[in-house]
């Protein structure tokens, strides 16, 4: 068990590593010129004052020193919890900046991660024995799941948010609110949250969905499957059996979907002007804000890194082949 | 198996149900909530947007970028300009005269506090206008022909010249605001310039209320020195500007009622205002909106064959200018004059210059500019060659996701390939093209940084200005070096509106201009405001009784007299 998660924790913390350089490289190497756009913005229009001042925001972006000291420098700093100074905020600090957004993202993520994916596999399974269900929920979950984020998330804005009038359609809470500890601020936030939630969750429901019922398929017809029934097994044994094997490749794949259902999610804050890190990234790109940038990816690798350790952890816990494999290795 | 189906229905079930439930009861209850439970009541709030497309993060006045309002709302400028009259108002001074051929003095009123209450006084304005001397701040070319500020007594402040120019110096005087001084003098040079000034301290109407990602709240200050010296009252009690994520989230909301006024580019809002949905516009019919700046096509004068005249004037022939203005925009723009001046200046166009030299659309003409500039298409590709035979491939770039102006330049491209210029139009990010435009590494470009200003010599600043720098921040993007032209543009800052050489020297420059074609104005991008009068009405508009003050919450209009929208809009009954 030890060496299993030990050498899980190596291959975690290379790809963190390398996760980490890249994230330092890619906008160092994206042309353009962050001082410049300082310079440009702050509307520097005496010749004069052009050295000074590229010298200034430079020391301030620690851009005046030689790149492989900037790599050390940013390793450093990333253990105290600096990641520098946002070009396109300036001079508010990266890490306020993002403290400010990954809640809103969180409170995305989490929940339609985790619901779509109990969900999609609680219908999924029993789509697979119910020709009614197989023959509606089946056909939905494909529209579903080939739905991009972002036209769902425009229909749902249109339709439960601009017609219908249920939902507001933008913002994180009301604009004529401040943020209280109130049962009134706290059901407005829930209503702010819930279209681009939904718009999240049905995408990725749809994806499960299908695949939940394909798998108990194939597990109906396996053989043990078989040698069960033919025992006299009643049909509820098997189909637990079957359902608790088809978990398997689902969780390995939640762990793969991470990747995408956070890109998704960035894109729905776009739509639903959502206060989260989506519209910072898009912002940081345009602005080539290369430490909003690192921040955020930051984020995002730390907390795709985490959630397929636990994913791991999960996998040890629910199949037992994993923990007899282990414990046969290690003796 | 049967019974965890039915729990998950019915979890999913309560948790759609208290959702959509809390919108209504929500709904219900804001107009009614009392102001002191952190809320905003509707009837005293103006919800905003169209200046921010980030979350605000600086309050400096010094600094361009600042969160919508700071200048206008928090800080304020000695004068105000009136578009209409086309002169300066005094506001933080009571008066500002000439008092010497090289001397101007301001005499400021009498009872104006910071909203710390200490009193706005000379003092106050001499550091403001000594803060030129810190290099980084953007006006410290002032003190090129500024010698000295003197703060003769608390309300009187002399200002001597080295060098008198008149309309750079009023364009100064409403441009920028007065800090104070008890609070900036703490801090360092570099921090002028860097801080982010949080919670600012002003004169203005308003104080800063709070500010999250997606908004920024002002709230309505007790005591503003207007109410008393000028009898004007801002209405709104809050004003929430929203961040924009995108413009279609500012049409919902717009539509919702829950957005009072959108400075946002609405594409196709002419049918929201045909259409019955309670949104309106300055003018009720084409071109809706006001004119806010010229849009110029911008050719990189210092690359052949844009450093010759005649294919520069051959490329203003080929645009079709009204199919930008009706295809691209559905008519809520209007095309410029040839000149550029925008029409608030239509008085400084001198007609006859304008109607010998000026350009149109006419692909004809183009071509025989060409050949006669000796552009011919000697390799047969359908596209003419420089008369040295080199081949022209020309690439024109405007920010990916300006959709309006994308299409605009798709339209130009095609004008410039049908008079047998090769250019093909592309769309680098925003920051992209802001790098190749300062460093000068591209062909065709399009800007509107010349905007409306108390002075026609802002806008001819921007087309002639020299010396040519490696790196073009402002002005002069074309790179164009006229030393005769730039002779002209300060002569007219110093020459006084009322002088007769005033005019001529415009025309000396629309003369050059129009035959240079340095730059090639396309139209008047609009000063893009939709307002809902569900709860505020007597909107700024062209009906005949309604105010005419800019209906606008851009940073830069405040000063242009829009800040008077919010003592004139009033809460619907």
């Amino acid at each position: 068990m030890r060496r299993y998660f030990g050498r899980k924790l190596f291959i975690y913390a290379l790809t963190f590593i390398v996760a980490v350089t890249i994230n330092w490289m890619v906008p160092r190497f994206m042309p353009g010129d962050p001082v410049l756009r300082m310079l440009t913005r702050t509307s520097v229009s005496n010749p004069d004052a052009i050295a000074p001042m590229r010298a200034y925001y430079e020391k301030v972006f620690g851009l005046d020193v030689p790149l492989w000291k900037q790599y050390l420098n940013y390793w450093a700093e990333l253990f105290q919890g600096n990641m520098g100074v946002s070009v396109w905020l300036f001079p508010t600090p990266v890490t306020d900046v993002i403290t400010g957004a990954v809640p809103y993202t969180l409170a995305l993520l989490l929940p339609s991660i985790l619901l779509s994916w109990w969900a999609g596999n609680k219908v999924g399974a029993l789509a697979a024995r119910r020709k009614w269900l197989d023959n509606s929920v089946l056909p939905a979950s494909y529209v579903l799941t080939a739905t991009p984020y972002m036209w769902l998330g425009i229909l749902l804005a249109w339709s439960l948010g601009l017609v219908a009038g249920l939902f507001p359609i933008a913002g994180g809470y009301s604009f004529d609110r401040q943020p209280t500890w109130s049962a009134a601020f706290l059901a407005d936030l829930l209503a702010h949250w819930i279209l681009p939630f939904l718009s999240l969750f049905l995408v990725a429901f749809g994806g499960w969905a299908i695949g939940m019922r394909n798998l108990i398929i194939y597990e109906l017809e396996a053989d043990y499957a078989s040698y069960l029934e033919a025992l006299g097994a009643p049909r509820r044994l098997v189909r637990r059996y079957a359902f608790r094997n088809a978990l398997l490749p689902q969780l390995t794949g939640l762990a793969l979907q991470l990747g995408v259902i956070v890109a998704g999610a960035l894109v729905t804050e776009i739509v639903f002007g959502y206060p989260g890190l989506g519209s910072l990234i898009l912002n940081a790109i345009t602005n080539q804000d290369y430490f909003l940038l690192q921040g955020v990816f930051l984020f995002i690798v730390l907390g795709v890194l985490i959630a397929n350790f636990a994913i791991d952890v999960v996998y040890v816990l629910v199949d037992p082949r994993t923990r007899i494999g282990m414990q046969g290795g290690s003796a | 198996m049967r019974g965890r189906w039915k729990y998950l229905v019915a979890v999913l079930a309560t948790v759609l149900l208290t959702a959509s439930a809390c919108p209504a009861k929500d709904d219900a209850a804001s107009p009614a909530a009392p102001a002191g439970a952190g809320q905003y009541p509707r009837n005293e709030t103006l919800y905003t947007s169209g200046t921010q497309w980030g979350p605000p993060n600086s309050w400096n006045p010094i600094i361009p970028g600042h969160a919508m309002g700071t200048v206008g709302l928090v800080y304020e400028p000695l004068f105000l300009f009136d578009p209409q009259a086309i002169k300066l108002t005094p506001w933080l001074a009571e008066k500002g005269e000439w008092t010497g051929a090289k001397e101007y003095t301001v005499t400021l009123r009498d009872g104006v506090a910071w909203s710390d209450g200490k009193p706005l006084t000379a003092e106050d304005v001499k550091y403001t206008v000594e803060l030129g001397k810190i290099k980084a701040v953007p006006y410290s070319p002032l003190w090129n022909w500024l010698s000295a500020a003197d703060a003769v007594d608390a309300r009187t402040v002399k200002f001597t010249f080295s060098d008198v120019r008149v309309q750079e110096w009023e364009n100064w005087l409403y441009e920028n605001p007065i800090v104070p001084k008890h609070v900036w003098s703490a801090r360092s040079e570099a921090d002028i310039t860097t801080t982010a000034n949080e919670k600012p301290i002003g004169s203005g109407p308003y104080q800063y209320e709070t500010h999250s990602q997606d908004r920024m709240v002002w709230k309505k200050k007790d005591a503003w020195w207007a109410t008393k010296a000028l009898n004007l009252d801002v209405k709104p009690k809050y004003i929430v500007d929203i961040a924009n994520s995108s413009n279609e989230v500012a049409m919902g909301l717009l539509l919702q009622g829950k957005l009072d006024i959108s400075n946002n580019f609405l594409p196709g809002v002419a049918n929201l205002v045909n259409g019955n949905f309670g949104i309106t516009t300055y003018y009720p019919e084409a071109p809706y909106m006001l004119s806010a700046n010229t849009a110029m096509l911008i050719p990189n004068t210092t690359k052949a064959p844009m450093s010759d005249a005649a294919f520069r004037r051959a490329m203003a022939y080929s645009v079709d200018t009204t199919k930008i203005v009706e295809g691209v925009y559905g008519k809520i723009v209007k095309a410029s004059n040839p000149t550029g001046l925008l029409p608030v200046w239509d008085q400084f166009v001198d007609q006859t210059v304008a109607t010998q030299n000026g350009f149109k659309f006419d692909t004809a003409q183009a071509k025989k500019i060409l050949a006669d500039g000796g552009y011919k298409d000697t390799n047969g590709d359908g596209f003419v060659e420089t008369p040295d035979g080199k081949a022209i491939d020309l690439k024109l770039i405007v920010p990916s996701g300006w959709t309006d102006w994308m299409e605009a330049s798709r339209v130009i491209a095609a004008g410039l390939q049908a008079s047998g210029i090769k250019v093909a139009a592309e769309f680098p990010d925003s920051g992209a093209v802001d790098d190749a435009r300062t460093a000068g590494k591209f062909d065709l470009l399009i800007n509107n940084w010349a905007g409306l200003s108390n002075t026609p010599w802002t806008y001819y600043n921007y087309v002639f200005q020299m010396p040519v720098q490696a790196q073009q921040f402002g002005t002069n993007f074309e790179r164009y070096a006229n030393p005769q032209a730039w002779e002209l543009v300060q002569k007219l800052a110093r020459t006084k509106t009322d002088d007769p050489a005033y005019k001529t020297t415009i025309g000396e420059l629309q003369k050059i201009q129009l035959t240079e074609m340095p730059l090639i104005p396309l139209w008047y991008n609009g000063m893009w405001s939709q307002v809902n009068s569900t709860v505020w009405t007597n909107w700024p508009s062209a009906a005949a009784n309604a105010p005419k003050d800019f209906p606008c919450t851009w940073n830069n209009l405040w000063e242009l007299g829009a800040i008077k929208m919010l003592t004139e809009i009033k809460p619907a009954a």
